[in-house]
């Protein structure tokens, strides 16, 4: 038996290192790091206890960048997962076609996610960039409109892409469960009379519940996680009056003039706890002993 | 008939949406420079220019990040196979205390990019000294996409008759010999989705890559081509001509592993 629990450690032992080196230890300098206080060029000069999270709570930037965050969450994810259960029902009918569909849909999803951000920033552009050329060409807008400068653009601009970026997954995730569903249910539901709005309703909804919770699941914590879009799209723009969690922690750790470790160590440690609650969700959701399997 | 004509052309809209602003890339890349800024913006170049593609790839700056992104990605997923097969294979095959606990913890690391860690990821590299080395950034993307090659592997592992590998036993290969010559290429294409989806995955990377590679010779390809268009120079061709070349192989080998891919990100809740 003890031969055995040494055996498993040889088999598991790769993953195992990488796993403690390159995954836990840094959650563990990044708690550290919450608790010290820190020099300009990053040298540790001793521990104060909680103070860094107390300051956090004091920054004036906190309430936007919290509010930012559940916007861009909730605004991604919510779009996202409603275009994605249209768009799987398109490709979960045979068509002529559908394989060029599919493969289209694959290029969102397999680009760099900071090049097709700075493909956007393009795109927007006041001067020359196509949108705003659109637009004004079928009369939608009078005047070209600065969409990435305004205030009151931002957010929705970069919530477009964010939704542009999270439809192929989704729509992937939708159409294995879609696939999972045996066609006699909805030949029974004809039978009884069903309309196709009525049957999808009743039938497919229900049944597809499992992949839309897992669909939902992943996407918030992988859309709180983002960062190549907020970062690119923004980045004209001064101050926090734009940022999620994740950027403004970006900012404060590396870029802006306080370059506060244990600030942006504190803030770190906040969204981990936060994206740990969404795994907790997740592993409700999928039973998860039975992954992999 | 109408039927599958409609959703043909709902096929056709949706294909034209989401390709469009790629479209809108490579016509870019192939735009001279004085084209770039012309009131009112054309889609079509007046004058083709390919040649752009070509000084992209006789610029120095561009080989470095390239040759930094293919080292940093065929490494770093030749550690996540090395690392991954074993791993897998141990878990499909036996039932051992510790497994749920094993599993358990690889699940969790999957849900973490490095992008809420980074801070802590370069806190451990500062005080290594390890900041702006090959190494860093190689062991940050195997460590984070082991947990994709498991799934996958495992899965397909766990897909082969016991039988299959016992009667190699029998023939005089070891348990290792079995596995390197019996299961491994029984599972090659969830082998090949492993090394795939790695490659593509650490080719992407850009936050930890942006955070630790600050040396402008190590920076990859993510981080590198930001550096045509700054508040000094705006080379969007360029920019859009590197990003091209970045993009293109990558779709074609997602593609090939596409069937895989949500089995392996949602591990095994999706049936």
């Amino acid at each position: 038996m003890r031969g055995r629990r040494w055996e498993a450690l040889l088999w598991l032992g790769p993953s195992l290192a990488l796993i403690a080196g390159v995954v836990f230890y840094p959650a563990v300098a990044l708690v550290r790091a919450s608790l010290g206080r820190y020099s300009i060029t990053g040298v540790l000069s001793g521990f104060v206890g909680a103070e860094n999270y107390a300051r956090l709570l004091e920054q004036p930037a906190l309430p936007t960048v919290l509010a930012n965050t559940a916007v861009w969450v909730a605004a991604v994810v919510g779009v996202s997962v409603v275009v994605s259960l249209g768009l799987a029902q398109l490709l979960h009918q045979a068509f002529p076609g559908r394989w060029l569909v599919r493969a289209a849909l694959i290029v969102p999803w397999a680009a760099s996610l900071i090049m097709t951000a700075k493909l956007f920033v393009w795109i927007y552009d006041y001067y020359f960039g196509a949108l705003n050329h659109l637009l004004t060409s079928l009369g939608v807008l009078a005047g070209p409109v600065d969409w990435l400068g305004e205030d009151s653009t931002v957010m929705g601009a970069m919530i477009a892409v964010g939704i542009f970026v999270s439809l192929p997954f989704t729509t992937y995730v939708l159409l294995a469960g879609l696939a999972s569903i045996p066609g006699e249910v909805y030949e029974a539901a004809r039978v009884d009379g069903a309309s196709t709005w009525t049957a999808y309703r009743l039938v497919t909804l229900p049944l597809l519940k499992p992949a839309l919770l897992v669909a939902v699941v992943l996407n918030v914590i992988y859309v709180f996680n983002s960062f190549p879009i907020v970062w690119t799209l923004n980045d004209r723009n001064p101050g926090f009056g734009h940022d999620t969690m994740i950027t403004y922690m970006y900012k404060i750790a590396f870029k802006s003039a306080l370059r506060d470790v244990g600030l942006a160590a504190a803030l770190g440690v906040v969204n981990v706890a936060l994206i740990l609650l969404a795994v907790v969700v997740y592993l409700k959701t999928v039973r998860w002993e039975e992954a992999g399997a | 008939m109408t039927r599958r004509a409609a959703l043909s052309a709902a096929g056709f809209v949706l294909t034209c949406g989401v390709l469009t602003p790629y479209v809108v890339m490579l016509l870019t890349a192939l735009k001279p420079d004085a084209e770039l800024r012309t009131t009112p913006p054309r889609l079509l170049p007046l004058h083709w220019r390919p040649g752009n593609f070509l000084e992209v790839v006789a610029d120095p700056g561009f080989q470095d990040w390239l040759r930094v992104s293919l080292v940093v990605a065929a490494a770093s997923t030749a550690i996540v196979v090395l690392a991954a097969a074993p791993a897998a294979y141990y878990t499909a095959r036996h039932r051992f205390r510790g497994r749920t606990a094993f599993l358990f913890v690889v699940l969790v690391t999957q849900m973490f990019s490095p992008t809420a860690l980074v801070v802590g990821l370069y806190r451990e590299f500062f005080e290594l000294d390890l900041v702006n080395t090959y190494a860093a950034l190689i062991l940050t993307n195997a460590a984070f996409n082991l947990a994709f090659a498991i799934w996958i592997l495992r899965a397909f592992f766990a897909s082969i008759p016991k039988e299959v590998e016992e009667a190699a036993a029998v023939d005089g290969c070891g348990r290792l010999g079995a596995l390197v010559r019996v299961v491994l290429p029984l599972s090659l294409p969830g082998l090949v989705t492993a090394v795939i989806f790695a490659f593509i995955a650490a080719w992407n990377e850009y936050i930890v890559a942006l955070t630790l590679m600050t040396a402008p010779e190590r920076k990859p390809l993510t981080v590198g081509i930001t550096s045509y268009v700054t508040a000094y120079v705006q080379h969007w061709n360029h920019l859009f001509a590197a990003s091209v070349i970045a993009i293109v192989p990558v779709v074609v080998l997602f593609a090939l592993i596409e069937r895989h891919l949500v089995g392996g990100l949602t591990a095994g809740s999706v049936k």
